[in-house]
């Protein structure tokens, strides 16, 4: 086993015994603290991912059809035949930035958790399904065999049901038990129905293909056209409801606002990007002719989700709905990216990705901050933030200005260059799906502006005037990283797309033949 | 040192003010000793960014002999090139001097001037202020020396941002976060348009490099498309009409924030980017067409709006929207130019400007002209400084104003007369014509700021008597005064007229023709044209304060005074047509989303839900109807194994 493939495991095997370690610890703490350090080895061992990559993979090479995914590691084991399961993990430019991104928000996660545990259970539970929720996120974007890739999207599911269930929503009412348990439902069973198409086209794929290697499969030479409609449906299908693409995102609010802090941040932060990551890797890669034939109805749909999205946050009152509701908006501009074909749109795919990772995360912490001083969301009983709490505000307002994607920080590249693409793509459709896109920016904007007004300004209303100046010094570990990565990648967006440029084009250049 | 490093390090310097700045602590409340040393760190660190951009565009302005650029590879996506770099000449030399001067000037006349408030409340987030202010600037000079449109659009972005944060600063004003968010969202409508212009023109040209942009050859659709949507943007940063209503209210903001808004940055940087990107525009008559339309309008909404305000610094602000009106203006008769002189005397006399309102409100407490009066004597050195002011906004020769102005005139009057501009003829016409008439306007509500302030009797009867303002806020004062008097000299043939008109030539060989071959000013009998509209306007003014007994001239409006006073009421056609709608539309959209889109989704899980309960049921009998159906059942399932056997045999 070389280094490469002794990374690949770890990065899986760390947080997968380290979430039995953590239920094995009896001590509360100190079972928190184990499943910290297993977070942040985890995140090391996917950082120095890059680092020992086989420089002569990353660049171009002659295009042919075997080519078109040049893992830097790979690691590829028999496992069930007879359901054509390997244990096939690879690694290239387009998955590290989200393989980082999903260690490093567990690790904060996690370490928020030992400053604060939400009521409801107890932390070790909590640390422990964190972790399982990072080996499924991770496994997802490491498979590199369809069946696999299935089976770790699943690994997912449950964990972060019993996150939502067990320690989310505000108070211990039955009124608010009931509804957290509603949401909870219903993300499961929503997601669960995702999971039957996806599995469907999985199984379509691979009986048609004779192999489930991702590998293999990208550039669908081996599908016919059919085949490939077919799969390509299901399979966006599948991925829509992760993503989620309007209109299958009903389940995203009631999850985001129900959900714990920490369930919120990994929700938003990284597991809606296994849809967008199962879009542009297995739909697109593996039916190309598929994506081409969809792209208009993704694109209007995309840009639908961007309208309704950001129409939606204009008319919400609460603070959490809100930002789940943003999310809509946001991943709309991701789709709308890949939706494009091109490589302009899917490197800003990319970057959106990681950017609304990275900055909705932080939106949610601090909503999670201000709901926990105050005990209320309501926007109508949250004003004057910046009287009574000036840091809190002014990070509140960062990381709104960030998300509205603001030219300079991490937002703006991925929701300008979607729609640079989009105006790249030429023809009236596009053109228009482009001006659209531009005007959801300026509601974006509204709406976030909106919610500074009312959540900042002003007079500091009862709720707030009680709040005092400080941060916990764990709040401010958590926060700061991602307020750094939030301006790091906008001022240096190399830090994501240096590594995806040579795969990306690679992809355009199989699905645009 | 290279050109290109002082470029490159212009906008870096107050940048690194500015986040060093925000990382300030902010100052506890009520400590009064810690507040006030934050307050002076934050004041050091705040004027000395804006020092050292001053002079650090000084050093550019003498060193650059010639345009220069220079630019590295910012990111790659997809076969479009993002560059970092600057891209400097004459133009951009000398725009950055009045940016960083101005704001070198506000930096100080802050720390005096926000001092202010009741002892019981003092504003205690000092270091936020003086930090954004300097992001404002470094924002701004990134806009000037930008060499890719998209870097230009991250400072033209943050601009936007700054505005938001600073005209929101003052808390005891109510309306402060409301003007602050309309500023930050007009703009970012026109910056709809503007994103997608550019997006054109990088899609066009395979890179966001102006030089690569400038080089292209684009299709004629897509110059006309691309520079009409740029003008999208430009009116909403430049505050043209429509696109102008977020100006007046951004008055919310503190004094030096306005003079900083109105002065150098912010409105500046719209036509600063339209001479930015001057050949693409002459290329196009048709976008050139629209700029004259919108600025001859803005230049008599403006002009005639500002003559029925009470609110001294509302009278500014209108001001500002009619004389960018006239930068505008002289872009649609194709002289940048007159639009740039126009621009740097204008920095000049609005700074002053506004800070000897600032001044004046400081002594007197309000902001309301009907409760000033007779100030003349009490505040000398602030009346003369704002006669020099308002002499200059009026164009009395021969102070800044006149001389540029008289350029912007004799360009619209040449391209009326002689059809030499590169749109038709009449748009020369419209300009000039609205020109002349926002002469005659603008010499009238000058006259009635400087006779309501300064002259008669006091108004109202004040707790202190009113007196020159402490030497933090006189000097800034004074210095300001000497470019509003005489910048306009600089304009005759020689060193200062020669930087404005060597820009760039636009490709390796081609020499760009755009500019006039001779000096900034043109001296010609019908500059007695202005002159006279100019005396018919002050004088009326002055009758009529006369004649009333030093009355508010404005009551000679009638019943033209309110439609003035409220500016059309476009603001209100704003609200209706545009905010009321996208509420109500945002409103529905929710509802249909909650109870369409996810009311589908329930409405299925109910409903499976019952079915299973209703299936449940009917499992649940006793046992003879049970035994029925299990033998039925059988029956069943038998005779269908014997069709199918039949069937196959």
């Amino acid at each position: 086993m070389n280094v490469g493939e002794f990374l690949l495991v770890s990065v899986l095997a760390v947080p997968a015994l380290g979430a039995l370690a953590v239920a094995a610890t009896p001590r509360d703490r100190a079972a928190r603290i184990v499943g910290t350090v297993a977070a942040a080895l985890t995140l090391v061992a996917a950082a120095s991912l890059v680092a020992g990559r086989n420089a002569a993979w990353s660049t171009y090479a002659p295009q042919d059809a075997a080519g078109a995914v040049r893992p830097w590691h790979s690691i590829d084991l028999p496992w069930v035949p007879g359901l054509e399961l390997r244990f096939h993990l690879g690694v290239d430019g387009i998955s590290w930035p989200l393989v980082v991104l999903t260690a490093l928000l567990t690790l904060l996660c996690c370490g928020y958790s030992l400053w604060r545990v939400p009521g409801g259970g107890d932390g070790r539970a909590l640390v422990a399904l964190l972790l399982v929720v990072e080996v499924g996120i991770l496994g997802t974007f490491l498979a590199f065999d369809l069946v696999l890739f299935f089976l770790f999207f699943e690994v997912v599911l449950l964990p972060m049901y019993a996150i939502i269930v067990g320690w989310g929503g505000d108070g211990t009412d039955p009124a608010a038990l009931d509804a957290r348990r509603r949401a909870g439902r219903k993300f499961a069973l929503y997601t669960l129905f995702g999971s039957v198409l996806l599995l469907v086209g999985v199984y379509v794929v691979v009986a048609a293909a004779g192999t489930a290697d991702i590998v293999a499969l990208t550039g669908g030479t081996e599908l016919s056209r059919t085949t490939q409609l077919a799969a390509f449906t299901l399979l966006a299908l599948a991925f829509a409801v992760k993503s989620p693409l309007w209109p299958l995102h009903s389940w995203l609010p009631d999850a985001h606002t129900q959900a714990p802090t920490v369930g919120s941040v990994l929700l938003a932060g990284v597991l809606l990007k296994m849809g967008t990551y199962g879009l542009i890797r297995v739909a697109v890669g593996v039916a190309p002719e598929g994506a081409r034939w969809a792209a208009p109805v993704l694109g209007v749909l995309a840009v639908a989700a961007i309208l309704i999205g950001s129409l939606v946050c204009l008319a919400q009152s609460e603070l959490k709905r809100l930002i789940a509701y943003s999310s809509v908006g946001h991943m709309g501009f991701v789709l709308l990216g890949v939706a494009t074909l091109t490589a302009t749109g899917i490197q800003a795919a990319l970057i959106g990705n990681v950017a609304h990772g990275i900055i909705t995360g932080l939106l949610f912490f601090l909503a999670g901050a201000i709901k926990d001083r105050t005990h209320t969301g309501a926007l109508s009983e949250l004003s004057g933030l910046r009287e009574t709490a000036p840091r809190l505000s002014g990070l509140l307002a960062f990381a709104a200005v960030a998300s509205l994607g603001l030219p300079g920080l991490a937002g703006f590249w991925g929701e300008a260059f979607a729609v640079v693409a989009a105006v790249e793509s030429g023809g009236a459709l596009w053109t228009t799906l482009a001006v659209l896109a531009a005007i959801g920016g300026a509601l974006t904007a509204a709406y976030l502006l909106r919610l500074l007004r009312r959540v900042t300004h002003g007079e500091p209303s009862p709720a707030v005037a009680a709040l005092g100046p400080k941060l916990a010094g764990a709040e401010l570990v958590a926060w700061a990283p991602l307020v750094l990565l939030a301006l790091a990648v906008g001022l240096a967006p190399t830090l994501v797309l240096g590594v995806a440029e040579a795969p990306v084009e690679a992809l355009v250049g199989v699905v645009a033949r | 040192m290279s050109v290109t490093t002082f470029g490159a390090l212009l906008p870096a310097v107050p940048l690194l003010a500015g986040l060093t700045g925000l990382l300030l602590p902010p100052s506890p409340r009520g400590a009064a000793i810690g507040e006030a040393a934050a307050r002076r760190v934050a004041a050091t660190v705040g004027i000395a960014g804006a020092a050292g951009a001053l002079a650090l565009a000084v050093a550019l302005l003498v060193t650059l002999d010639g345009p220069a650029e220079s630019s590295t590879t910012w990111i790659e996506l997809g076969g479009l090139t993002v560059t970092l770099g600057v891209r400097l000449d004459g133009a951009a030399a000398l725009v950055a001097v009045a940016v960083t001067t101005v704001a070198l000037a506000v930096q100080i006349y802050s720390t005096g001037y926000l001092r202010q408030g009741p002892p019981e409340e003092p504003d205690h987030r000092y270091p936020p202020y003086a930090a954004q202010v300097s992001l404002f600037t470094a924002a701004m000079l990134l806009v000037v020396v930008s060499g890719d449109l998209i870097l230009l659009l991250v400072g033209w972005e943050v601009m936007g941002l700054c505005s938001y944060l600073l005209i929101a600063h003052d808390r005891r004003l109510p309306e402060a976060p409301a003007a602050a968010m309309k500023a930050f969202l007009v703009t970012r409508v026109g910056d709809v348009g503007f994103l997608l212009g550019i997006a054109l023109l990088g899609v066009s040209a395979g890179s966001f490099r102006i030089a690569d942009v400038l080089t292209h050859d684009h299709g004629t659709t897509t110059l006309t498309a691309a520079c009409l949507l740029l003008l999208a943007g430009v009116a909403g940063k430049s505050a043209q009409f429509p696109l102008h209503t977020w100006l007046p209210d951004a008055m919310a903001g503190p004094t030096p924030i306005s003079a900083l808004i109105h002065a150098a940055t912010m409105v500046a940087a719209g036509v600063y980017a339209v001479t930015r990107l001057w050949p693409i525009f002459e290329a196009t008559p048709t976008a050139l067409v629209v700029l004259g339309v919108m600025a001859s309008v803005t230049l008599l909404l403006g002009a005639l709006a500002a003559t029925a305000q009470d609110d001294i610094k509302r009278v500014l602000a209108w001001s500002t929207v009619s004389q960018i009106g006239y930068m505008t203006g002289a872009l649609a008769v194709g002289s940048p130019p007159a639009a740039l002189f126009h621009l740097l005397t204008h920095a000049a006399f609005k700074a002053l400007l506004f800070l000897a309102a600032g001044a004046v409100i400081h002594a007197v407490g309000t902001t309301l002209m009907s409760r000033m009066g007779g100030l003349r004597r009490s505040m000398p050195v602030t009346f003369w400084c704002t006669v020099i002011g308002l002499g200059a906004l009026a164009g009395v020769p021969p102070l800044s104003g006149f001389w540029s102005k008289e350029g912007v005139l004799a360009a619209a009057e040449q391209a009326a007369l002689h059809g030499d501009g590169p749109a038709p003829a009449w748009v020369g016409w419209l300009v000039w014509l609205a020109g002349l008439v926002g002469v005659a306007v603008t010499a009238w509500y000058a006259t009635r700021l400087l006779l309501g302030t300064y002259f008669g009797a006091p108004r109202t009867p004040l707790a202190r008597p009113p007196h020159d303002p402490p030497a933090v806020l006189r000097w800034p004062v004074l210095a300001l005064a000497v470019p509003a008097a005489l910048l306009g000299l600089a304009g005759f043939p020689g060193w200062f007229s020669r930087q404005l008109q060597a820009t760039l030539p636009v490709g390796p060989d081609v020499v760009s023709d755009l500019l006039p071959p001779d000096a900034l000013i043109h001296l010609t009998p019908t500059v007695l044209l202005p002159l006279a509209l100019l005396v018919i306007g002050a004088g009326l003014a002055w009758v009529g304060w006369r004649r009333g007994g030093g009355a508010d001239p404005v009551a000679a409006l009638g019943p033209l005074r309110p439609v003035f006073a409220r500016a059309f009421r476009l603001d209100d056609v704003q609200h209706t047509l545009v905010v009321r709608t996208t509420t109500a539309i945002a409103r529905a959209a929710r509802t249909a989303d909650e109870r369409v889109v996810d009311g589908a989704v329930t409405g299925t899980g109910r409903a499976v839900g019952a079915l299973g309960g209703r299936l449940g049921v009917l499992h649940r009998a006793a046992l003879p109807r049970a035994a029925a159906a299990v033998l039925a059942g059988a029956l069943l399932i038998g005779l269908a194994a014997a069709a199918l056997i039949g069937a196959t045999a």
